[in-house]
């Protein structure tokens, strides 16, 4: 229970950070720190009570006490699209300060809220 | 006053997870598909890697849309940040000898590493995606230890891309050979030995050596540019 507690905590201090500054870096760092969240929440979900990882590498693991291969495939997914869209945020990132000369979203006009 | 409102939001989604997650049972499994791919992974695909046989066997279309959406943001750096025009030229401090010759000394290490990570993708926990980071991190060391070094980014970019040609190329020989795209055509194999499991470790490579050159222009592009 306490591990869905700490997967959902990470989400909401990311989601947190993403409302409350102002900062596009900061910004960035919570949309990192959410998707990381969701990945934990998500191989979580998988787990199996005494699991070990789901690779056949010396006889006699019982495949009873795997746990589910299918989230981990999936989060295998989430992560490399995560690296992606770190990646292209931060270049953004970049152009946004060359272009305005600051990264307080406060500051760029056409981006208030 | 926007703490407040994001606060309450918040409380929202906590409470809405929350009460989703009260009907998920911990630690029991859960999924049939789970089990199913458990039981008659290696048989049908000959990787002792249950996650790589579900990676590349069972989902590799979800695979190659995958390494696409890397292609894309590799190419969303670059043309993001291609129309940047450097005014001044920034002066490079010379690293210093230990520095310099500890970068030289551990960078082969790395790419070392990083290929046995993807060529043992169907035995041992890692895969493409994970070499390939891991050869993209010597690159990053590359880049911090010793300035000035580049890296040829048309051979970057040439790698990329015939890595990419070579996955769909080993689906359409899939669709010719069997009738359905990415068909592991290739024998099985005895599991639990580096020549098993068919084209599994081929495409790993290729994803491996994809990864790398997409993560290192990525870096790259970061580097040079701001």
């Amino acid at each position: 229970m306490i591990y869905y507690i700490a997967a959902v905590g990470l989400m909401l201090i990311g989601l947190y950070v993403l409302l409350t500054k102002h900062n596009l870096i900061k910004m960035i760092i919570g949309l990192s720190i959410m998707d990381t969240g969701v990945n934990l929440l998500l191989i979580t979900i998988g787990y199996v009570k005494k699991g070990t990882a789901p690779i056949f590498s010396k006889t006699g693991l019982e495949p009873q006490n795997m746990v589910d291969p299918v989230p981990q495939a999936l989060v295998l997914t989430s992560i490399v699209i995560g690296v992606a869209v770190l990646a292209l945020a931060l270049s953004l990132a970049i152009r946004l300060y060359q272009h305005y000369g600051t990264l307080d979203m406060r500051k760029i006009k056409e981006q208030r809220w | 006053m926007r703490k407040i409102i994001s606060f309450i939001l918040l409380v929202i989604v906590a409470l809405g997870i929350g009460l989703s997650l009260r009907k998920i049972p911990f630690a029991v499994p859960k999924t049939k598909v789970g089990t199913y791919y458990i039981d008659k992974g290696i048989d049908q695909t000959g990787a002792v890697n249950i996650v790589t046989s579900i990676v590349l066997n069972y989902r590799g279309f979800d695979t190659l849309g995958e390494v696409t959406v890397l292609f894309i943001a590799a190419l969303g750096v670059g043309v993001v940040l291609a129309t940047i025009e450097k005014k001044t030229k920034r002066e490079i401090m010379p690293s210093s000898l230990v520095l310099s010759t500890g970068c030289k000394f551990f960078f082969p290490l790395i790419l070392l590493l990083g290929t046995y990570v993807f060529l043992h993708g169907h035995l041992t926990p890692g895969g493409g995606f994970q070499g390939g980071a891991i050869i993209a991190s010597g690159f990053l060391l590359i880049y911090l230890g010793c300035p000035g070094k580049r890296i040829n980014e048309r051979g970057l970019k040439a790698t990329e891309s015939l890595a990419g040609l070579i996955f769909v190329i080993i689906g359409f020989l899939g669709l010719a050979i069997g009738g359905y795209f990415l068909l592991n055509f290739l024998p099985k194999g005895i599991p639990n030995t580096l020549l098993s499991a068919g084209i599994i470790p081929i495409i790993y490579i290729v994803i491996g050596f994809k990864v790398g050159a997409e993560l290192a222009g990525i870096i790259d592009g970061l580097m040079e540019k701001s």
